[in-house]
């Protein structure tokens, strides 16, 4: 420990050393950020060039391209990749840039906690991925992987697939509690919580849900494990077991796992909104409190993923309830973004765009999100390509935008130079429509009756499945051109200013663009 | 970074990651709290349809005789199982609060002895609460030689204080190949990971 | 704006002008033919039009400030940072459009949990990759698998009309009379779906779940599997044919003697022949999904049958394994899934078909004898 305090110390004013050890032994945050937004970066490439797979196999009826087995892997693969590979890690990026930049500390709180915590990540993905080249194939199961299809029935790569899932918990474990010791021990002298940024806000409570959930998701794959490979039964009639338990034990983790890819957008949001409307946020304490009943309802209503197994009667009543209650928080926070626009003085540069979009998207993806709230339209609209629309809305122009509208917010932060702004403008906008495109059809073809994870389908699904699969590719080859427009501004570009952005508020605009390698060595004063 | 971090620093870190770790185990063993909590929640609610363990039948229990509850039998065999298993009638109209004994028929038509587990299930789950198995096949493992065929056993009572919209009880065995009778004694089980399936 | 004139036309191409619109291109649910599906349906619509207003009024203000409040128009920031009134009253009013979303769906839930007495009750079973319908008040029943040819899917043939919504045999329902369905799975957990019922209820393996439908119009509807099931997840439609009373007793009569004559057919002297041409259809619903239609399997999980040793050497063997499965695999026991007339002629067929010519056949008699004296 001292070894390595004592190096940091000498390097202290001379920037980080040279060549792969860099980064293979880095502990400085803004090093870290970076390779988990690179990591994840590259996640999003993976995961997508599954979804054109998808799309390419469903652009007409039949089987063309792939045969439903590679199909279901397909699937099963986007779906982890996305949520473990691509927005989680992510996020974490964004916290490690911005957290410390945010709060006045000088790095994370755990350093070496942190670079392992990065680490682990390439590993657990590269025995995820590498399943795709075993016998029997990768997981197959949906990225729900129900028993007993993942266990009694799982292909032999299922144990790699579990403990993939083991390593990549234990890593967003370690990166939670990371953030919450640096958010309540190494902030600046003066900001007290209620003075907090936003996104430190809304991190710390995702980082609450990590733990909370993380290791139930961790029990939840030990038991497959133990039904697979010891001959236990907690999934399996046959041994005395329920496959509904196991439904139950992965909601519990599932529920609060889709606001933990959501609530730290909410957060980046709040700070691009009001920096583009030159106006305060609207309603900072409604939002803090909003995060936090998003948090707790989060816990309560997880069999609103399950109104079709069986559930009676009061339990149905319970969870659409609750379900509904979220409805409340959720609107308090689109009302006051809308109120921080209003009567502002608005630009439109990219992260703006990513932002509003992000608004109107997420808030139909809200909407749907009520209508399958309501247990018995649920009944129609259970696991139909409604449900495929609803959470690609809610996470692609939610998390995914969110994250477009962050990088591009605070590029000229980390790079030291302003991005191309047409580029930027056109990546939206193609984006945009894309996203539209592929997406919104898939209501239709839900409330239509086709059912979701089928490699083929009625001969009445085909219009806006092409519609959707046209959509799709032209979502997926504009983020190489997202990719170009980053490689494009750290290699240079116009020189950024220490606050690039006239409306911006917080600590992190103090510090010169590019942020140093080391920033607050001496704590800030927050008035 | 060490030097601008005051020792107080260091010590609340370790603080905050011996509750974040307290939290995690904590949670973790949750995740495996569940499964005897559901159980318990299952039985106290009869969410999901599992009836309940041997019921001892108390005296002043009441017939009445006013009502009448049909409790239809469904037998289904598990994957790969080869016996034959089905109800001896199909159905028994019974009045709540009084005892009832109906037979399950199984036949082994193999060239092996097995051993065959049944598992209830009951619908509505509703009814779960009110249907008590005195004497039941399901609570234990059921052997068969090859060829060999018998007559199971099931007593039952209605609970009279089932509610009035209950008129229907369907009782369902589901019944599984637990492999073949080892001569140690203790539960045989099947190798059931059968991990080639895609 | 794009995306909320996009959605208002939607809404109003799906609801106003259903007839006008191409069937291929349907936005909407449809309202289905049952008491329940009416119900949800009419749910959907309020719900989907509340959101509608909301959206109108959020956006409305959103649009009005893009519009209006812009820098590029010399707009001057006004600092206002918060309200008490206002925020408390966006809390309450949603919280007051929420009960009053619930109050009808509360309604409707009741209705589907329905427990009184019905006239018919149809037992579900749900398996990798067809489902079994079995009469329990009515002692028969059948497996009922998708009928549309490997060919249409393969495209080397035109689809037809119900591609991959038809099977070889559908539900038959009484219409106007209460039907009960009780679900499970042998496998992995299924989940049946009639949209125009407005029933789903999983099947789960191990545990039975119900409900109901009661049909007014006849009709043949349609429906699928929702539940993730494995490799022929996509291709294990559910098809009802809803008939009126005195033809659904006709066709239960003539269930029963069909059941009889399959008894009698098994004692009928079968030819090589006669046997391969049945066996080629049986093969092609109950074993050609895993083992494929030439034979060569898909290994290790499905083994090939074209040269195996199962199919060319011990015929005991041979029937073995079909009639009782193989455990812990995903060989199933066809015994009691298959008559005796389609297990000797899919044994025959398989000791036959591409290029595995040994020339033997098993009659169904003796199947049926193998049967027995086991």
């Amino acid at each position: 420990m001292s070894a390595v305090a004592d190096t940091h110390s000498q390097e202290h004013h001379h920037g980080p050393v040279k060549g792969i050890s860099r980064w293979l032994l880095t502990t400085n945050h803004k090093d870290i950020g970076s390779m988990y937004l690179i990591f994840s970066f590259a996640m999003f490439l993976l995961g997508g060039s599954m979804a054109m797979v998808i799309r390419a196999e469903l652009f007409q009826p039949g089987l063309q391209i792939v045969q439903p087995e590679f199909f279901n892997q397909m699937t099963t693969m986007h779906g982890l990749i996305m949520v473990f590979g691509a927005v989680m890690p992510a996020f974490v990026g964004l916290a490690n840039w911005m957290l410390p930049l945010m709060i006045g500390a000088p790095d994370m709180a755990l350093p070496r906690m942190n670079n392992w915590s990065f680490w682990l990540l390439p590993c657990a993905f590269l025995i995820l991925v590498s399943t795709l080249f075993m016998e029997g194939g990768a997981p197959n199961f949906g990225w729900t992987f129900y028993a007993p299809l993942s266990t009694t029935y799982g292909p032999p790569s299922t144990t790699f697939f579990i403990f993939a899932v083991h390593i990549m918990g234990v890593s967003s474990i370690m990166g939670a509690i990371n953030v919450i010791a640096t958010i309540l021990n190494m902030r600046a002298p003066g900001m007290t919580l209620m003075k907090m940024p936003l996104f430190v806000w809304t991190w710390l409570i995702t980082a609450f849900l990590l733990i909370a959930v993380m290791p139930v998701l961790a029990g939840a794959v030990t038991m497959m494990l133990m039904d697979i490979n010891f001959g236990t039964s907690f999934f399996d009639a046959s041994g005395g077991g329920d496959p509904v338990l196991f439904q139950h034990v992965f909601w519990f983790f599932g529920h609060p796992e889709v606001y933990i890819m959501i609530l730290p957008a909410f957060g980046a949001i709040s700070h691009i909104v009001p920096a583009f409307s030159r106006k305060p946020l609207f309603g900072y304490a409604s939002m803090v409190y909003a995060v936090g009943a998003i948090a707790l309802l989060s816990f309560l209503v997880w069999a609103h993923h399950m109104f079709t197994v069986g559930i009676p009667l009061a339990g149905q009543l319970f969870f659409m309830y609750a379900t509904l209650l979220i409805a409340v928080p959720t609107g308090v926070k689109v009302f006051n973004w809308v109120t921080t626009m209003f009567r502002g003085s608005l630009s439109f540069e990219a992260p703006m765009l990513f932002a509003v979009a992000f608004i109107i998207l997420f808030t139909i993806g809200g909407f749907s999100g009520l209508m399958l709230a309501i247990a018995p339209a649920d009944f129609q609209y259970h696991d139909t390509y409604f449900v495929v629309a609803h959470f690609h809305y809610v996470l692609v122009p939610g998390a995914i935008f969110g994250i477009f509208a962050s990088a591009y917010f605070w590029l000229p932060k980390w790079t030291g130079h302003m991005y191309d702004e047409t580029l930027a403008k056109t990546h939206f906008w193609l984006s945009f429509v894309g996203m539209n495109l592929a997406f919104f059809p898939m209501h239709f073809l839900g409330l239509a009756g086709m059912p979701r994870r089928i490699p083929d389908y009625a001969l009445q699904f085909a219009d806006f499945n092409m519609v959707s699969s046209i959509g799709a590719f032209m979502f997926g080859v504009t983020q190489l051109l997202f990719l170009f427009i980053v490689v494009k501004c750290v290699r240079g570009g116009e020189k950024a200013a220490a606050k690039p952005w006239d409306g911006a508020e917080g600590l992190e605009w103090t510090v010169p663009s590019p942020a140093p390698y080391h920033t607050f060595s001496t704590p800030p004063e927050v008035k | 970074m060490a030097e601008q971090q005051p020792q107080q620093g260091k010590r609340s870190n370790s603080r905050v990651i011996a509750w974040c770790m307290a939290g995690v185990v904590g949670m973790f063993a949750f995740g495996f709290a569940l499964v005897p909590l559901y159980d318990v929640f299952c039985e106290i609610t009869g969410i999901n349809g599992k009836t309940g363990g041997r019921y001892e039948a108390s005296a002043s229990s009441q017939v009445d005789e006013n009502r009448t509850v049909t409790v239809q039998f469904l037998a289904s065999n598990g994957p790969g199982m080869s016996w034959e298993f089905r109800p001896v009638v199909r159905s028994v109209k019974v009045h709540p609060g009084e005892s009832k004994a109906v037979n399950f028929f199984a036949a082994n038509p193999t060239d092996h002895a097995m051993v065959g587990q049944a598992v209830p299930s009951l619908s509505p789950s509703e009814g779960t609460l009110y249907f008590h198995k005195t004497e039941c096949f399901c609570f234990n493992q059921q052997p068969l030689e090859a060829g060999e065929s018998v007559e199971m056993p099931l007593v039952f009572i209605v609970d009279p204080d089932i509610p009035e919209h209950i008129t229907k009880l369907t009782l369902s065995y589901t019944l599984y190949d637990q492999g073949q009778p080892a001569n140690v004694s203790g539960p045989v089980r099947a190798d059931k990971t059968t991990n080639n399936n895609g | 704006m794009r995306v909320h004139a996009k959605r208002a036309i939607a809404l109003v191409a799906g609801l106003l002008l259903p007839a006008v619109v191409m069937a291929d291109w349907t936005m909407n649910m449809t309202p289905g033919v049952t008491g329940t599906s009416n119900e949800i349906f009419s749910l959907h619509m309020t719900i989907l039009w509340i959101c509608v207003a909301i959206g109108v009024v959020v956006f409305g203000v959103m649009f009005w400030s893009i519009f209006a409040h812009r820098k590029s128009q010399g707009y001057k920031p006004a600092n206002f940072h918060e309200n008490t009134v206002v925020e408390v009253l966006w809390t309450i009013i949603p919280l007051a459009i929420l009960v009053a979303m619930a109050v009808p769906a509360t309604a409707t839930l009741m209705d589907m949990y329905d427990t009184s007495e019905s006239e018919v009750d149809i037992k579900i079973t749900g398996y990798q990759w067809r489902w079994q319908y079995e009469y329990i008040n009515d002692d028969f029943g059948y497996f009922s698998g998708l009928s549309t040819p490997r060919d249409q899917i393969e495209n080397r043939q035109a689809k037809g009309e119900n591609y991959l919504l038809e099977v070889d045999n559908p539900l038959v329902i009484p219409v106007g009379k209460k039907v009960r369905f009780l679900l499970t799975a042998n496998d992995v957990i299924h989940s049946w779906w009639v949209p125009a019922f407005g029933v789903k209820k999983d099947a789960i393996p191990g545990f039975i779940n119900e409900t109901w439908t009661r049909v007014d119009e006849p009709g043949t509807y349609r429906g699928q599997c929702t539940e993730l099931c494995g490799k022929d997840h996509g291709f294990m439609p559910v098809v009802v044919k809803a008939v009126p009373e005195e033809e659904y007793a006709a066709w239960v009569a003539e269930q029963k003697a069909a059941a009889e004559a399959e008894r009698q057919l098994t004692e009928k002297d079968w030819t090589l022949e006669d046997l391969m041409a049945r066996g080629e259809k049986a093969y092609a619903t109950a074993c050609a999904s895993c083992h494929q239609a030439d034979g060569t399997g898909m290994p290790p999980a499905f083994p090939a049958l074209k040269g195996s040793q199962i199919a060319l050497e011990d015929m005991n063997a041979h029937i073995d394994i079909v009639v009782n499965g193989k455990s812990g695999t995903a060989m199933q026991a066809f015994g009691g899934q298959l008559s005796e007339v389609d297990l000797a002629a899919v044994i025959t067929y398989e000791r036959n078909a591409w290029g595995n010519n040994t020339g033997e056949m098993v009659t169904p008699k003796e199947i049926f004898d193998y049967k027995n004296q086991q």
